[in-house]
Order: C-alpha cells, then structure tokens, then sequence
C-alpha cells in the first residue's frame, strides 16, 4: 500500500465533518480500512492464480435527534459515497432500538498498549510464485503417495484502519501480514485418498516459516495413509491444540456478553462465579499475545484490546462485552466489540492451559506411553453445522489417529459428539507445552468419555 | 485509496473505457481479458423478540480484471473504477503473467459486441421492493407470529436481507453483458429451552427476481413450521450412532447431493484433482434411481440467473442421468483447463472474486414412489426431515447435521431425535440413493466455495439412502 492509497484520517475527519453538519448530524462515529493484497496458488510446478486486490471500506453510525442509531457501510469513499452512506445511517436511524442504544466506548480515548508488529515489505508476485511452487515441489517429494496438493496459496497484506468520532476519538493501525497453506492429497493403490495440511502466518512473506509448514503438511498427510475404521464407541480422546481452539471458539458464546443478553447463551448474567470446568483449566482472551500475529490495538468501537481472564481454575470470571453489554453488566468495555446498530461481540484469541497452582490434572500424561485406546483428534471439520451452541451439544467429523495395544493407526472417517459442559468437566489433564497456532495458545488436552462413531 | 467518482450506472458510456481498457490488454499479449463491475445496494434486518435490533444499509462497488495467458490467469480486484484505477489494476494482472502494456503494441481486439442487456426490464425492482417501514412492519409480524405458535420460546429473531446487484461483463472475445440480479431471503429462528431441554431451530426462505416475495410471505405458515420442529425437538433424545437406512426429506434434504457429488461434479474440482468422478463421464456412479441437474432457469428460484457472471446464459445442464455421469459444471477457465465445455456455471460473490465453475439450482429428479412407500421399505433407520448445513473435502467425503429427526421403526416414523450428522463418500453414497419419491421441491441456500459465498437452490424429492453413517451418541 503506497501513501497515496493510505486512509488519511484527518482529511477524512474533516468531509465527515462537514457532511454531517449539512445534515444536521452532531454526532457520529466511523470506522475504515484499506488494504491491498496479493496471493498466489499453484498446481504441479504451474502457476494456477495470482491475485491481487485493492480494497476500501467504511461504516459510519450516526445518532439522531431522538438518540437513535443508525449504520450503514459503502466501499465508495468518494465524496458522493461518502454523502449517500451517511444519509443511509441516518435514514436507518429511525429504525434504531430505544431500548438498545450504543454509545461510544468510554475508553476510545485510552492509551493503548504498544505493539510489536513490525512493517515488513512486500515480496514481487513472481517471487511469491517461486517460492510457493518450491515449497510444493518439496511437498510432492516427500512421499511417493502425495500426489497433489490441491489447496495452497501464499499470500501477503498491507492493511490499515482507523477509529474515529465526533468527541475527538482518533485511533489508526498499520500492519502487514503474510499466510501460506499447504494441504495435500495422497493416494495408494487400491486405497482411499487421505488428505491433511499445515498453515503458517508472519509480518511479511520473507518471514514465513516455509520449511516448518512443508514439514508438518507432509507428516500429518503421510500420518494418514495408514488407516482404519474405527468401532462405535466411547474413547479418552487427545485434542491436539488446533482441534480444542477450535471447539472453545465454536462454543464461545459461553463468554459472550451480547449472546447472554440476548438469551442464546448457555451462561446466565448470574454465571459469573460459576464452575463451568475441572478445576485446572484456565482460558484467557489475549489479543495482545505476542504470538498473535496480525493482533488489533483496538475493536471496532475504539475500546483498546487487553488480556481478559474468561476461565479461571474451571470459574468463570468475566464475559467479552462491548460498550453497550457493559453498561448494562455494569462493567468497563473489554475491547471484543464490532461495529453496527446492534453491536456484536467477539473473543479474539485465546490462551488456553493449566491453572497456575493446581498441577494442571494429571501429570505426566503421554499418548505413545498409554496402554488403553485413546483417540487422538488432530482436526476437526464442519464447525459451522454439526456445533449448537445455544444448546451446548457438537457432533463433528474429525481427522486423527486410534492408538491401541502401542499401535498408532489414522482413523478412516469418524465424528465425535458430546456436550461442551460435560467435556469441559471430563478433562484429564494436558500433555506438552503450549503451542502458538492462528487462533491462540494451548497444550494438547486430554478428555474422557467421548462419543465417537466410526464408518465401518 | 480512491476517491474518484463512482459509477451511478453501467450505461452504454462504458463502452468506449471498456473497449480502451480491453485492447490494452490484447496488445499486451493476453490471451483474453475480462472485466467484471458490480454496483451493490444491500439491506440486512433483524427483528429480536417484538423489536427491531438492526437496520443495515450497505453500498458497494468495484471491478474485477482477469487476464488469460495460456492456462494462467492473473486477478486484480479494485474498489477504484476510475479509468486510472481500472488501468492500474490491468498492470497489476498483466503483470502477474510477465506482460507489459505498450502504447504502441497492436491488438487483436475486434471490439465489444452489442450489449446483451438483461437488466433493461429489471431497472425498477430495486424500488418496486418494500420501503423500510414496510419491512419491518412484516418482519416483526413473523416473530409475533413465532411467540403466538411456539412453546417454552426463550429467543425469536427474524432476519431479512436485500441484495440488490447489477454487473456488466466485458471481455475481449467480444462479450458485452450487462446485468441486474435482486434476491431476498428470510429467515425465521427460535430457541425453546425448560430446564436442560434446549432445541434451537430455523428455516430460511428466499427467491430472486420477485420483488413482491416480502411482501407475499406467509409469515404464519413460516412461523408454525418452525416452532412445531423445535417443539418435536425440545425433549428428543439423541440418536444412537451407527450404519443405518436413511430417508431424506425433499427440499433442502437435497444439500446431501451438493455435498456429496454436486461439488465434485464441478470443473473446479476436476483442475485439482480431487474429485473421484473426473474420468468417469459415461459411467454408472450412482444408483439407476437417480437422476441428477442443475440449471439457472427455475423462475424465482434462489439459484437462478439471466447471465453468468462471465456474461453467458444458463443451461440446464443434466449432470447424472438414470445414474450414468454425463456431464461437468463449467466456467471459463474450466473450459479451458478441463476440456469441458462451459455451462452458464461462472459465478463469483462479487468483484473481488475470480468466477469458479459453480452450482445454480441443483437437484435430483422426482422419482415414482410416494414419500410412504420410501418409509415403508426401512424396518429401522433415521428420517431426516431438516438438514444444516454440510461440507465436503477434498478426498470426497462429506458431512452434514440433521437438523430435525425421527427414528424410522416397521416402515413408521416413532420418536424425534437429536445429534445425528451424516457422514459418507460419494462414491459410495451415490449407488446408495436407491429410491425417489414423487414430490421434488427446492429450497433456498448459501454455498461457499473458491468464489465466495453464492445464492443456490438444493432440492429433491425425499429419496432413500440404504446405509449411510449416522454420528451420534
């Protein structure tokens, strides 16, 4: 992104300004970004697709002369965009919910916590290009049966985004970030093709972890090459870190301080002291983590992002909010809120592990040293149809491996189902250190009494 | 970023820039360039309860530019569609296949052709749908009507969304088409609780081209659906997992046949290498009970289109006849790659994606039994009435929640339960489908995909599956 692409925040401060007074609009806020992107994917030492985007949004709410909301967004930030997308929201504003009003965070004016993302520059597409098809070529090499690897892509981003409004709240973020994804496909004769992948992000595409991913894609395809059926049964189960990330974000509406208001929750306004899990496990929301690449300085209501103990030793401490859910728990914003006339609240990134203090359950836990079955979960699919969250329950494919009598064997397809306040009272303990993944830190974790059903 | 003036049309002024920007291209050495522009006019809406939560207005514009060179293609998406920023994005995308714009290359470019303009009829839907108060007013009647129907009811929500889209495609094989698409989807849902007895439960309505389909939705037949499944859910227990028969219900019971081999039975999937079916055109995959389409010609239907968004007309296009694979889904680019030839099957979320071969309204034909007749055949399975949603990989097996259930026991249905999703392989699912019932009907739905999230339509009449993997508990 050069400066003449960049958001210029104070320009953009005085149109709204100005256009807003026409209107007779005195307050409002407004939230932007820009970005460019570019990704490649390839197939078999060619290029498939090279891409590039260049992209501008903006979303601004204004408040009426009742007090009411209203919000509309537009990719056009010409002036005529800029004048029909405020006289939307104000239009939209006679439909705002008086018994709903957002009002600007308190703490859009707060210092924010200093991050460590530096600007990296970007790379030349046929850079990219080489590389992502060396990493390939490297994939397909490392065993006869990987065959393709039908989805990858590298990709790079230079991005921005601003908070403003009319009291004065001016917040603006810089970052570049890169991803690279290789999944591959492996088939042996008279067997059923297997498939499995790895993913990496950094500041800039120079700084990707491309050997780590090459390697880790490879181990989990051939991982799965050697499969079996499993039987219907209930297993111990091992939910790699990825696999259990994935399942507390699915059901993180636990925490969530609109979906609790708005009684989709299976927590309660009074669920705030309450043992939710065993009494080791601790889950924060920590946006700020180091590990957390891509992180945002502030949500979309200019609210500074900050670590926020959700779970501690199995007790729920707090729940995400945004300015409105806090005022009406009577707490301060925690820095998770979108932007709209209803705002909507999100976890960021979660640090999952043992209690400080309580030994963490069992110790020494090691799935190549254990004798009875135990089903080792590496990923989980589907999230977004076989998980009911307002209900608690989950019933979800799953790639991973059956370890029985020291043998370790890929599970040829199967689901696992359970309810999450039951699982989160069956946790046996963890085993290894903490792993950084996309979506938050954690240990592999160990669960028993599992429901998983095998595809004989 | 831009702050050049946007488009307020895609009148015939474009024709001049376009055909500037398309010879720029051909003189550079593309094989063939193709321009996507879309202007976007969205209105979401929820209703909470017996209140309206959000009104949301959205605007959107920009421009996608492919380049072809060989079997390569380079993307740039703009939000700019200033002439500078169209011409820098063709940089870009020339760019990516080592080409350079010279202002003194000759061009092999004839020009565009007349407009094929199927927007010319459709200019006045955008207003000839309900005003704001209008909207409202109907969708806070949908979630009364819950309330009035429903039990233990502890979350109503209706939701509403308006997208309004016109595109024009300029390529320089000549195509020149322009566009205007308008789709609007309901959706209705409840969460009933006692005590630990939770059953969340929803339906989604939705129609293109119908600018009245607000205004004609029968929100209390809607609304007593939905809380008559919740309310069979509410205390059901969960399935036993395990190989069972399977009855699927019609409608969007067909969302096992885009999961389970309509995706693989696009050309998307064939450049890849992941679908099992892409040598087998002329071959028996699935049981001779089963005959397979998708087309983009159902008047109204959610999946339906008067152009691709590579400008051409939908066919209908027989996939599986009688269980023998007689054809792919093809786009431009698969076309290309692939051999297949195209289908009207080009589709994008937006400028900002590259058309993929995709699915319009696919489903399986009716067949020549009663509904009774399939029930009847299972001495002990699971009926399906409402399906979630589902996905597939890239090994070809697929998944997806039942939402609402029943045990089949003697050929009958007995007691609801809950939990259940399905799991199976194409390949050995298809040969499974061994009867279809009299009473196909299609639904509404979202598919995501390489291309974005697109509108299509899933249907089928209820059909038999005789063993198929049941995850529960």
């Amino acid at each position: 992104m050069n400066e003449s692409e960049s958001i210029q925040a104070p320009s953009l401060r005085g149109r709204l300004e100005a256009l807003a007074q026409s209107n007779g609009i005195s307050r409002w806020d407004l939230g932007a970004s820009c970005s460019t992107d570019t990704s490649v994917q390839v197939d078999r030492g060619e290029a498939k697709q090279m891409k590039g985007a260049q992209r501008s949004a903006i979303t601004v709410r204004v408040w009426n002369g009742d007090g009411l909301v209203g919000i509309t967004s537009t990719s056009d930030l010409s002036e005529p965009g800029l004048a029909k997308a405020l006289a939307g929201a104000r239009d939209a504003s006679a439909f705002g919910n008086p018994d709903d009003i957002p009002a600007f965070s308190p703490l859009a004016t707060a210092p924010l916590a200093p991050l460590e993302q530096p600007i990296q520059e970007p790379i030349s597409i046929l850079t990219m290009l080489e590389t992502l098809k060396g990493a390939e070529a490297k994939l397909l090499d490392s065993h006869a049966a990987i065959g393709t690897v039908p989805y990858n892509g590298l990709a790079q981003r230079s991005s921005e985004r601003i908070y403003l409004n009319s009291d004065g709240a001016c917040r603006q973020q810089k970052l570049t970030t890169a991803s690279l994804y290789l999944y591959a496909r492996a088939e042996e004769t008279g067997r059923k093709p297997r498939s499995a992948g790895a993913v990496r992000l950094a500041y800039g595409a120079g700084s990707l972890d491309i050997e780590g991913c090459i390697q880790e894609a490879a181990e989990r395809t051939i991982s799965h090459l050697n499969y079996r059926p499993i039987e219907t049964g209930h297993y111990t189960c091992v939910f790699s870190p990825e696999a259990f990330l994935d399942l507390i974000g699915a059901f993180s509406s636990l925490f969530n301080a609109r979906a609790i208001i708005d009684g989709v929750s299976l927590s309660n306004q009074e669920s705030v002291g309450e043992q939710l899990a065993v009494p080791f496990l601790s889950i924060t929301d920590n946006g700020l983590n180091p590990g957390n690449v891509g992180a945002s300085a502030f949500d979309g209501e200019g609210t500074p992002t900050a670590a926020l103990a959700l779970l501690e030793a199995g007790v729920i401490r707090n729940f995400l909010h945004s300015e409105a859910t806090a005022r009406h728990f009577g707490v301060n914003p925690t820095g998770h809120a979108g932007m709209g006339a209803k705002v909507s609240v999100g976890a960021d990134w979660f640090e999952i592990g043992p209690t400080p203090g309580s030994g963490g359950g069992q110790q020494g836990l090691n799935q190549n040293q254990h004798q009875s079955p135990l089903v080792v979960i590496d990923s989980l699919s589907a999230l977004h149809a076989g998980v009911k969250a307002s209900q608690g329950s989950f019933s979800l494919p799953f790639d991973g491996w059956l370890i029985k009598d020291g043998e370790k064997h890929s599970i040829e397809a199967a689901t696992v189902a359970g309810d999450i306040r039951t699982l989160l009272k069956s946790l046996v303990g963890f085993e290894g250190a903490a792993k950084v993944t996309p979506d938050g830190l954690c240990p592999q974790v160990w669960a028993e009494g599992l429901s998983i059903t095998g595809e004989a | 970023m831009s702050t050049t003036n946007p488009a307020t049309c895609f009148d015939p002024s474009w024709r001049l820039r376009l055909e500037s920007l398309l010879s720029a291209g051909s003189g550079a050495g593309a094989d063939l360039v193709e321009v996507f522009m879309e202007r976007t006019d969205h209105l979401g809406m929820l209703a909470e309860q017996d209140a309206i939560t959000s009104v949301s207005p959205a605007f959107g514009m920009g421009a996608g530019i492919r380049v072809f060179r060989g079997e390569r293609d380079g993307f740039v998406s703009t939000n700019d569609l200033s002439e500078a920023g169209l011409l820098s994005a063709l940089d870009q995308a020339l760019g990516m296949l080592g080409l350079l714009r010279s202002s003194h290359a000759s061009s092999g470019f004839d020009g565009l052709q007349d407009l094929r303009d199927f927007g010319l009829s459709k200019a006045d839907w955008l207003e000839r749908c309900p005003p704001l108060l209008d909207a409202t007013a109907k969708l806070l009647e949908g979630t009364a009507r819950l309330e009035k129907h429903g039990d233990h009811l502890q979350a109503r929500r209706g939701s509403y969304a308006r997208d309004w889209q016109e595109v024009l495609v300029a390529a320089s094989d000549g195509t020149f088409a322009r566009d205007i698409r308008l789709h609007q989807s309901l959706g209705l849902n409840v969460l009933a609780a006692d005590g630990d007895h939770r059953a969340g439960m929803g339906r989604r309505y939705g129609s293109s081209g119908r600018p009245d389909e607000l205004r004609q939705w029968d929100a209390d037949a809607s609304a007593q659906e939905v809380c008559s499944s919740a309310a069979s859910m509410l205390y059901a227990d969960y399935v036993e997992a395990g190989q069972m028969p399977a009855v699927l219900a019609n409608r969007f019971g067909g969302v096992i046949f885009h999961e389970a081999c309509g995706h693989l039975l696009e050309t998307t999937q064939v450049e890849r290498g992941t679908t099992p079916f892409a040598d087998k055109v002329g071959e028996q995959i699935a049981h001779e009970a089963v005959t397979a389409i998708d087309e983009g010609l159902s008047d109204g239907s959610f999946g339906s289109l008067s152009m691709d968004d590579e400008g051409m007309e939908p066919q209908r296009t027989v996939l599986i006849e009688n269980g023998v694979l007689k054809r792919f889904l093809s786009d431009r680019a698969g076309e290309l790659r692939t051999g297949h030839s195209r289908t009207g099957s080009g589709r994008r979320q937006g400028h900002s994606f590259a058309a993929a071969s995709r699915m319009r309204n696919t489903f399986i034909a009716a067949g020549p039994h009663s509904p009774e007749q399939l029930l009847a055949s299972v001495e002990r399975g699971l009926y399906c009435k409402s399906m979630g949603g589902g996905s597939v990989g890239p090994t070809g097996q697929f998944n997806f929640a039942v939402e609402e259930g029943y045990l089949i026991e003697g050929g009958q249905l007995t007691k609801p339960v809950k939990g259940a999703t399905l799991i199976g392989e194409a390949k050995e699912v298809m040969p499974r489908i061994s009867m279809c019932a009299n009473d196909l009907e299609l639904a509404a739905g979202f598919c995501g995909s390489v291309s974005g999230s697109i509108f299509v339509t899933v249907g089928q009449p209820h059909i038999k599956v005789d063993s198929i993997t049941v995850g529960g508990r």
